[in-house]
């Protein structure tokens, strides 16, 4: 049973990253439709920029981190100027944004090789502090990673329900002609969601960073396909429905590798068990767990 | 200067160029002539290579006998890929290939016992014998060099005899496709891309069509796996990345869409700057060192990509009209 605890603990703090991830994805193609292939390098942008603060300049991880989000929310608007915004100028359908986002993801992952190399880094924290609450065991980057995310996400979920931005976002997820007419600034909401996204990519990229012993700029990538499997799951351009989707998958990553059920997987299983349970999800649920399928 | 001039270097990007194209080819069927966007194409490959390979050392095989089981394998994994994901959306069904091709490459990665893990096929006979798989396609090799011989002359480099029969394969290859899809079944398919509800109301399976293209292309992928396998003599999970997906799809898309001759020559381009890292000794390269280089392609890549969506999404050679999705 404590085992149990243990893993379901470990599993909402990867699963909260995964979501922290996925909420972003979910939000860009909400509005955009664009798949952002691209979204895992963003990540990979965030885990450098913070490392550069962190640790060639000396400063604290929480400047590091404020700093890694300003500087992916900047790199995300700029991406949408120069990028996004002139390709949907041209008409470019999904398939073209799509390949778009590939050729991105390419571009920004390589150039991070180039100026950072592959060599493995670390932050400067205190990675042997562990605190242990009620019998379950959490190291501090553990804790700080859940307990950042979760806010996070609460207060997404807050942004998009009840203030009068988060209302003109779903206005314009639902009908851009019809929230256009309705007198929303769809370019300004746009803008907004980009950069959403971009913060939520440069903390998520962060607490990636954190969580794993080491990182090289394949950090975002890595991760990039669980990500996906979790927007899916939830059904693409539903922010809930990724929110559940990460934390889900984080979990059934986690239960797999769990002695009692049948002795339990090798964790080298785990990326396999997000996309055996995302396709057993969609065998039955082809729009995802909260997609709508009239969108089908 | 020298490579540029140098036999080996044009021959290795002729080798990679006709290995792709069978590859890229495979695709071409897929998404230019039926409109599926399977971004796990690797998955095909890799099956096929994986299947050569262990029941060569494995099961102990003949060549013939394990190849042609491994292209089987890799129809077959086609048509488990396409039944529970091609009733999915578009966007849907890429990211669900995808999904597929990395749950292969991680079973490759982690069941030792099968596949030789992360070491690849060196460690398929266990892990203190070196394993090697293509001792025969070596003789057969040999013996095409020596039918090759009034051209190429006496004791031929290894990578012009490997040009020859990956191109001769590459053409009978080509030639195919091209008259599969201009009978009636490859006008269905075409009919399938341009609107599935028409092609429906025609009384065609709109399902079974999209399966069997993605089975022949499946089957193309695997042939491409088994060169793939011999010409580097060695594999390990690392070369069926999603990477290799992407070059199939940049290939494809510089080349031309629905345009069967444009793969070649989007993989002779692709191969020039795949094999440029190796030797592109000469200034701005010289700027940057070897491993800056692998990246530095990689870098082009994508912005080749980028620069094709925005300026001509339809290839170098393809036609506006034949372009999917917009």
């Amino acid at each position: 049973m404590k085992e149990l605890v243990q893993l379901l603990a470990n599993g909402v703090v990867s699963g909260s990253i995964i979501a922290l991830a996925a909420v972003g994805i979910s939000l860009v193609y909400g509005i955009l439709r664009i798949v952002n292939f691209a979204h895992g390098d963003y990540l990979a942008f965030g885990a450098f920029a913070a490392l550069l603060v962190n640790v060639t300049w000396g400063g604290s991880m929480v400047l590091a981190t404020v700093f890694a989000v300003l500087a992916t929310a900047a790199l995300s608007i700029a991406l949408e100027l120069v990028l996004w915004r002139p390709m949907r100028r041209k008409g470019a359908g999904v398939f073209t944004l799509f390949v778009t986002g590939i050729g991105l993801a390419l571009v920004l992952r390589h150039l991070l090789f180039l100026v950072a190399t592959a060599e493995q880094r670390r932050y400067d924290v205190d990675v042997f502090q562990v605190y242990d609450i009620g019998g379950i065991r959490l190291s501090q980057s553990q804790l700080i990673g859940v307990g950042l995310s979760l806010v996070s996400l609460l207060l997404i979920a807050l942004l998009l329900a009840r203030s009068s931005i988060g209302k003109a976002m779903r206005a314009v997820s639902d009908d851009v002609d019809l929230a256009a007419i309705a007198g929303v600034n769809v370019d300004r909401i746009v803008l907004f969601t980009w950069i959403l996204a971009g913060a939520l990519a440069g903390l998520g990229g962060v607490l990636a960073g954190l969580l794993q012993s080491a990182f090289d700029p394949n950090v975002g990538f890595v991760l990039l396909l669980p990500v996906f499997a979790a927007v899916v799951l939830g059904g693409i351009g539903s922010a809930y429905g990724a929110l559940v989707g990460g934390v889900g998958l984080g979990i059934a990553m986690e239960l797999s590798t769990w002695d009692a059920l049948a002795g339990g997987l090798s964790p080298v299983w785990k990326p396999v068990v997000a996309f055996a349970v995302l396709t057993a999800v969609l065998l039955f649920r082809p729009q995802g767990l909260f997609g709508r399928a009239a969108t089908l | 200067m020298s490579a540029l001039t140098s036999l080996d270097f044009w021959a290795f990007v002729g080798v990679i160029a006709g290995i792709y194209t069978i590859f890229a080819l495979g695709l071409q069927v897929q998404f230019g002539f039926t409109g599926l966007m399977n971004f796990g194409h690797v998955a095909f490959m890799a099956i096929s290579a994986y299947t050569m390979a262990i029941l060569v050392v494995k099961v102990g095989l003949p060549l013939g006998l394990a190849a042609l089981a491994a292209v089987v394998a890799g129809i077959l994994f086609g048509l488990v890929v396409g039944l529970p994901s091609l009733r999915l959306r578009a966007d849907y069904f890429a990211i669900t290939t995808i999904a597929f091709a990395e749950i292969v490459r991680h079973v490759a990665l982690n069941w030792d016992a099968l596949t030789g893990g992360s070491q690849g096929t060196i460690a398929l006979a266990g892990p203190l014998q070196a394993a090697s798989y293509n001792t025969a396609w070596v003789d057969f090799q040999t013996r095409v060099g020596g039918w090759l011989s009034p051209i190429l002359g006496e004791d031929p480099n290894k990578d012009l005899v490997m040009l020859f029969i990956v191109w001769a394969a590459a053409l009978v290859l080509l030639v195919l496709v091209q008259y599969v899809i201009k009978s009636p079944w490859g006008r269905v398919l075409k009919a399938v891309r341009e609107d599935e509800d028409a092609a429906a109301a025609l009384g065609k399976n709109v399902f079974s069509y999209k399966l069997q293209s993605l089975a022949l292309g499946a089957g193309l992928g695997a042939v491409a796996g088994l060169f793939y396998a011999f010409q580097f003599s060695f594999f390990s999970p690392n070369d069926f990345e999603p990477l290799t997906t992407f070059f199939a799809w940049t290939i494809v898309i510089l080349g031309g869409t629905a345009r069967n001759w444009a793969v070649p020559v989007g993989a002779v381009i692709f191969g020039i700057i795949f094999a440029g890292t190796r030797f592109f000794e000469f200034a701005p390269f010289t700027l940057f060192d070897s491993p800056e280089r692998a990246y530095l392609r990689l870098v082009i890549i994508g912005l080749i990509l980028i620069a094709l969506m925005a300026f001509r999404p339809q290839g170098l050679l393809g036609k506006r009209e034949d372009l999917v999705f917009e």
